[in-house]
């Protein structure tokens, strides 16, 4: 057993990180939220202007040159031929950075709508009662007859809702969607123990309060525990696994960004903050694959008297 | 990122899954927790049966990944827990077995492994608990002993033990980590009172100990003399590296069993019982992934568990925790019972947030040495 990272493994971590540092970096996130916002501050006064945000295309297709779409197409199909676990990392990287777009609905389709494997073609899907970035897609999986936009709470994910049947999860879309969450719960923590560090009151580091240490430390412990339950799952790709990764992660992402914002004080609940965007992205993928309750009934199911 | 373990780790499996179920049904009965020496008997007796079939130094000598196939293929067959054995086998060996000399190492360490001589852990005091360091029990030069007096509390096992690995103050002008000496004090020297202390749990698991004047050969020592808080983190890490880890899969049964009893006593049909063992189910996985994180990166590092230690510590004490409350809404009434087994277990499952290291302890310690916080008061 050698759960961890091979170096191939991490050199592709590394290298995502850095690919998308330099394409989707904290000003282009904030520019993207701007334009989403319809001119930031001033829209203030204006009330809510500017519509749904735009997908940068050609930031999908330098995803699609990265080989972020393609990752688990077979080499014979043009694809990289890599497995579950290299995805998981690099969504993990997505989730860090908060990427915009349909990201997990893209890659699954690649290797079977034509032109997603490149980031050629956007493709969106109806996941449950909802669609993300329909009106940016130029292919839809799933019947999405009667869609009707809602004024999505991230700003960087335009959502619909959608009357049709719901389909059962698919288990990598859970998985992909968790790695994303892990990555929110990362970079909160690190955010969360930088700001930590840095703000001062009452003549001291406010992480020197251990009040303030202690939520830190709650947000590094649910991330680290989420980590190596997102990992595995990977690596049996077993339902009961995907599904203990979703709810930790869930649990993870969600709670480490409103603690995060809690360590922030005041600026953390101002638009100005990223920490806002990380919450309301986590909120958005909770509602992602079927949703919590269902991998819970998953694992109870799972609770036999031949486990016992 | 691999699970699987290599052709030489599943024929250790399978050789020791082969001789626990040969061995388990040939063991005498358990005896009552109110029984002590019933209790270092049985104790006893299961590492003998472990040496004599050649496991008894998994502990120490097998890499990590054997250690925990021992940990999870003994759990799950429901072999005997360490008892008795805990401080011998999990910490004062191992920190012996990595700070003692060879003739300390050829003392102690055989009678540990072939299940002749109990240790306790004599670290806290009456006024010092969560700050060990500030310890007051003294001990002084007088020729080739050194003189202990002082008092000890919460030494678990102290009414069986044989031996007792102590911290004493040494250098008292010296600031408080640097005057601490690391002893093994034979608990059957002159001037040694227990007194036994009954836990909520109701037998006495633990006691005090008072030290009068006792006489400790100094090459009882181990370590240096003052360097014994050095010492002490690396028992510590042991504490809480890989101690815990067989508990992970015995609470995986013992979930499993609840959802038995629930199927069977009607509370499944309750929608809110069952999304709590599915969510428990969760993290239990989890936290047994988190060991095997933590085992490969201890492996990876050559042996020594890190402050990964310590997130699994502070998590799975608060997951039994809420296991055994879990157990009680499946049990209904019936979990005021203290003849239903998870009744008693609820009560001890409450010392794991304090024992080893309180939760605020442990969260003061992932955010000062993980995150880089800065030191608070
Ligand atoms: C079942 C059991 C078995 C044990 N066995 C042994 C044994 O064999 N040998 C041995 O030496 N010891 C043993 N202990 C002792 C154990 O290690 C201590 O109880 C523990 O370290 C806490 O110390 P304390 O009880 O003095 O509590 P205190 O340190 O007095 O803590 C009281 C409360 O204050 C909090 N607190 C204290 N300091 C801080 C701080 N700096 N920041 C935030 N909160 C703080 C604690 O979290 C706790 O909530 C055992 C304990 C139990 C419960």
């Amino acid at each position: 057993m050698r759960f961890r990272l091979t170096d191939d493994q991490r050199a592709l971590r590394d290298g995502a990180r850095e690919a998308l540092a330099r394409r989707f970096d904290g000003r282009a996130l904030r520019a993207a939220v701007e334009e989403a916002d319809g001119g930031g501050a001033d829209a203030v006064g204006a009330g809510r202007a500017a519509g749904p945000p735009r997908l940068d295309r050609r930031l999908w297709r330098a995803l699609g040159d990265l080989g972020f779409f393609a990752l688990r197409v077979p080499e014979a199909d043009g694809g990289i031929g890599l497995g579950l676990a290299e995805a998981v990392l690099v969504f993990e990287e997505a989730g860090r950075a908060l990427l915009p777009g349909p990201l997990v609905a893209t890659h699954l389709a690649a290797g079977v709508v034509p032109g997603a494997a490149t980031g050629e073609t956007v493709v969106a899907a109806v996941d449950g009662g909802l669609v993300e970035w329909l009106a940016e897609a130029d292919a839809v999986r799933g019947d999405a007859t009667g869609a009707v936009p809602l004024r999505s709470l991230d700003p960087l994910t335009p959502l619909h809702r959608v009357p049709a049947a719901r389909p059962a999860p698919d288990p990598v879309a859970i998985l992909l969607t968790a790695a994303e969450q892990l990555g929110t719960a990362g970079r909160v923590c690190e955010l969360a123990a930088q700001h930590a560090r840095a703000r001062e009151q009452f003549g001291r580091p406010v992480g020197a309060f251990q009040a303030v240490a202690h939520l830190c430390a709650g947000i590094l412990v649910r991330a680290e525990t989420a980590r190596a339950a997102v990992y595995a799952a990977a690596v049996t790709a077993d339902p009961a696994d995907i599904a203990a990764a979703r709810i930790l992660a869930d649990d993870a992402a969600v709670r480490g960004a409103r603690d995060c914002l809690q360590v922030h004080g005041g600026m953390g609940f101002t638009w100005e903050s990223e920490v806002h965007l990380h919450l309301k992205r986590a909120w958005v993928r909770t509602q992602r694959a079927g949703g919590v309750t269902e991998s819970e009934e998953l694992l109870a199911a799972a609770l036999t008297p031949e486990t016992a | 990122m691999d699970l699987s373990c290599t052709p030489e780790e599943e024929e250790f499996r399978a050789r020791l899954r082969e001789w626990l179920a040969r061995t388990l049904p040939a063991l005498p009965p358990r005896p009552s927790p109110d029984d002590w020496p019933g209790r270092r008997t049985y104790d006893l007796g299961w590492q003998r049966r472990l040496y004599e079939a050649g496991y008894a130094g998994v502990h120490w000598d097998a890499t990590p990944s054997v250690r925990l196939i021992f940990l999870e293929e003994t759990e799950r067959a429901g072999a005997p827990y360490v008892g008795a054995n805990f401080v011998g086998l999990l910490h004062a060996g191992p920190t012996i077995a990595a700070e003692g000399t060879d003739a300390q190492r050829a003392r102690w360490l055989p009678p540990i492994l072939r299940g002749e001589e109990v240790w306790c852990q004599g670290f806290s005091e009456p006024e010092a608990g969560s700050d060990l360091a500030a310890l007051r029990t003294r001990a002084w030069r007088d020729g080739d002993d050194y003189v202990v007096t002082g008092s000890k509390i919460w030494t678990s096992h102290a009414e069986v033990a044989d031996w007792c690995e102590l911290l004493v103050r040494t250098g008292p002008a010296a600031p408080k980590h640097r005057g601490i000496t690391w002893l093994a004090l034979p608990m059957d020297a002159p001037g040694i009172t227990v007194r036994p202390l009954r836990t909520l749990a109701g037998p006495a698991e633990f006691a005090e100990v008072f030290l009068d004047e006792v006489r400790v050969p100094v090459v009882n020592r181990v370590g240096d003399e003052n360097d014994g808080w050095r010492v002490t983190m690396v028992t510590l890490s042991f504490e809480r590296g890989t101690a815990f880890a067989g508990e992970v899969v015995a609470c995986r049964r013992v979930l499993a069993e609840l959802a038995v009893e629930a199927r069977k006593n009607g509370r499944w049909d309750d929608p809110a019982l069952r999304r709590r063992l599915g969510r428990l189910n969760a993290e239990f996985r989890a936290l047994w992934r988190l060991t095997q994180w933590n085992v490969s990166a201890a492996e990876a590092s050559g042996g020594v568990p890190g402050a990964g230690g310590s997130v699994f510590k502070l998590r799975y004490s608060h997951a039994r925790q809420e296991l055994y409350d879990a157990a009680a809404e499946v049990l209904g009434p019936d979990c005021l019972d203290l003849d239903r087994p998870w009744t008693p277990d609820r009560l001890s499952a409450l010392a794991y947030t304090i024992a080893a290291g309180t939760s605020q302890v442990q969260h003061s310690i992932i955010a000062e040495r993980i995150l880089g916080l800065p030191k608070g008061r």
